[in-house]
């Protein structure tokens, strides 16, 4: 998390903020955690679509993995009640685990495909995975250099 | 109106504006304050954000006192007897109830129920933009809602006024804790907090043990009672032996039938996939007349169904009641010009409760 607010200060130096683009639950198939997978409007000339949804796919992937009800959620269940919940204290639960592989493929998302193109994934357990929100910057014209990205590619007029 | 030190964003100002309307000097005053102290809900907080409790707790330390005082009878004039008459196993197996009894309790009182946050004002406008209001903002709209298909089933999803956001399925929001809980089942004055996805699994095994505990400890009473009665020849001088002994079988008589029917219930209520919400409200029975009960959450097998409510997996905490709010988000610059800052003293950890409640209090007043 520290990373990408350095990021998001980074892009504050050069850019400016000029919305936020928010990617909805679907909640089709119940309630599990999964991700509208149809492109926003907004953002068609920013970016292709295919790596966005491709973004959405991953994440919705280890979402499914993280609240598969399967043997080992039964291990974790059944072996917290014995202890009467006492493990939670010193284990991490492997939704817990999941959760930070999935801080780690934004951070790497955020650095490879978005920032370069002057957008920002926010981690949506910061937004209480309600949404997937995509903060677009818009370069101001400064010269002033930022070393993590490239921000001559979102010059483009709007 | 007190000065909350907690400062609502304000919706228009939709652009983050660079940190310059900050005063430097007072930025370094600031500690970092961590996210429960700035917690729009009717909550209380302990051991620094560890711990989440409803407000209005009042009946916890009756439900506590309950149990310790039974149990504490029970250990000290039951079990004596009963050691010596039957078996050194029946206080051990009260032990090991009562810790799990307590255990369940605690777990259940303090854990967020599932407890979402509130929407950001980003957030809330965007929503506010997709929905057409197209009359005078002076007047409340009328009720939005939204219908989304899950498995087949139309579900109708609530906007929610105080959270400003739609309600994901299931979730309902709790005016005693003013909070939006996820699958919500209902606020329990016993345990004092919302009981929601997070922590049925240790409401359900509170309530399944109270009952095994309850019984057990009325079994035993009654047993020593007759084991007594038998060896002095008259109850009543049985009973004046062991006066504790009738306050226990009071306590437990009338407990078990109200323990023992809600332990019932919830069993039915996990073995079908239903929260006492949606029960009481008939969301899926009963309305659409011959059609089969909707509930499209069920897995139509029972097993499944109380091995996905019981034994999923333990979803996190949405609130990150410990992280530390970032310094531009405590102080919007729309708004620092009309409120006047309160001084900045560092809490000492003896009031720091105290704070918190007249904080949470004064947030909400």
């Amino acid at each position: 998390m520290a990373t990408e607010f350095h990021n998001l200060q980074d892009m504050q130096h050069t850019a400016s903020l000029v919305t936020k683009v928010f990617i909805q639950r679907d909640y089709s198939e119940g309630t599990v955690c999964r991700f509208q997978t149809k492109f926003p409007a907004e953002l068609d000339n920013r970016i292709e679509r295919a790596l966005l949804e491709q973004t959405v796919k991953t994440l919705n992937s280890y979402y499914v993995e993280a609240e598969k009800v399967g043997g080992q959620s039964y291990l974790e269940g059944c072996l917290a009640c014995a202890t009467a919940y006492i493990v939670f204290l010193c284990m991490e639960t492997r939704y817990e685990k999941v959760l930070k592989k999935i801080s780690g493929y934004i951070q790497e998302q955020n650095e490879k495909i978005y920032a370069p193109r002057g957008l920002l994934l926010t981690d949506p357990i910061e937004r209480g995975m309600r949404v997937l929100e995509i903060s677009v910057f818009e370069d101001r014209g400064s010269s002033g250099s930022s070393p993590s990205s490239s921000m001559s590619s979102c010059s483009t007029a709007r | 109106m007190k000065n909350c030190e907690y400062q609502q964003i304000d919706p228009r100002a939709l652009s983050v504006s660079p940190l310059s309307a900050q005063n430097p000097a007072e930025k370094k005053v600031q500690r970092p304050r961590r996210k429960w102290e700035a917690f729009p809900g009717k909550n209380r907080f302990f051991c620094d954000g560890r711990l989440i409790l409803a407000r209005q707790n009042g009946v916890l330390p009756l439900t506590l006192g309950l149990i310790v005082v039974t149990s504490g009878l029970f250990f000290a004039f039951d079990c004596p007897f009963l050691v010596e008459h039957l078996t050194v196993c029946i206080p051990v197996i009260g032990g090991v109830l009562f810790l799990f009894v307590v255990a369940s309790l605690l777990r259940t009182s303090f854990t967020d129920p599932g407890i979402l946050p509130r929407a950001t004002a980003d957030e809330a406008a965007d929503i506010e933009r997709q929905i057409d209001t197209s009359g005078s903002s002076t007047y409340r709209p009328p009720p939005r809602t939204k219908e989304i298909l899950i498995n087949q089933q139309v579900v109708k999803l609530k906007y929610c006024f105080t959270c400003k956001m739609f309600r994901p399925p299931r979730t309902s929001h709790c005016s005693l804790c003013d909070n939006c809980v996820e699958r919500f089942d209902h606020h329990c004055p016993w345990v004092g907090n919302c009981v929601g996805k997070r922590n049925y699994r240790y409401f359900y095994s509170f309530i399944i043990s109270l009952s095994f505990l309850t019984s057990f400890i009325f079994a035993c009473v009654i047993t020593h009672i007759t084991l007594r009665s038998q060896a002095k020849k008259g109850i009543v001088q049985a009973v004046q032996e062991s006066p504790a002994s009738v306050v226990e079988l009071v306590i437990c008589f009338f407990s078990i039938w109200s323990i023992l029917g809600l332990s019932g219930f919830h069993t039915y209520l996990v073995a079908s996939n239903l929260t006492t919400n949606e029960d009481i409200k008939g969301s899926w029975s009963g309305k659409r007349g011959a059609e089969e009960s909707g509930n499209p959450y069920t897995y139509s097998n029972i097993i499944t169904n109380c091995c996905a409510t019981l034994c999923g997996p333990m979803p996190p905490s949405l609130i990150d009641r410990r992280g530390f709010l970032p310094p531009d988000e405590a102080i919007p610059a729309a708004a620092a010009s009309e409120m006047e800052l309160p001084p900045f003293t560092p809490k000492s950890d003896a009031n720091m409760e105290e704070n918190c409640q007249e904080f949470s209090l004064s947030c909400t007043a």
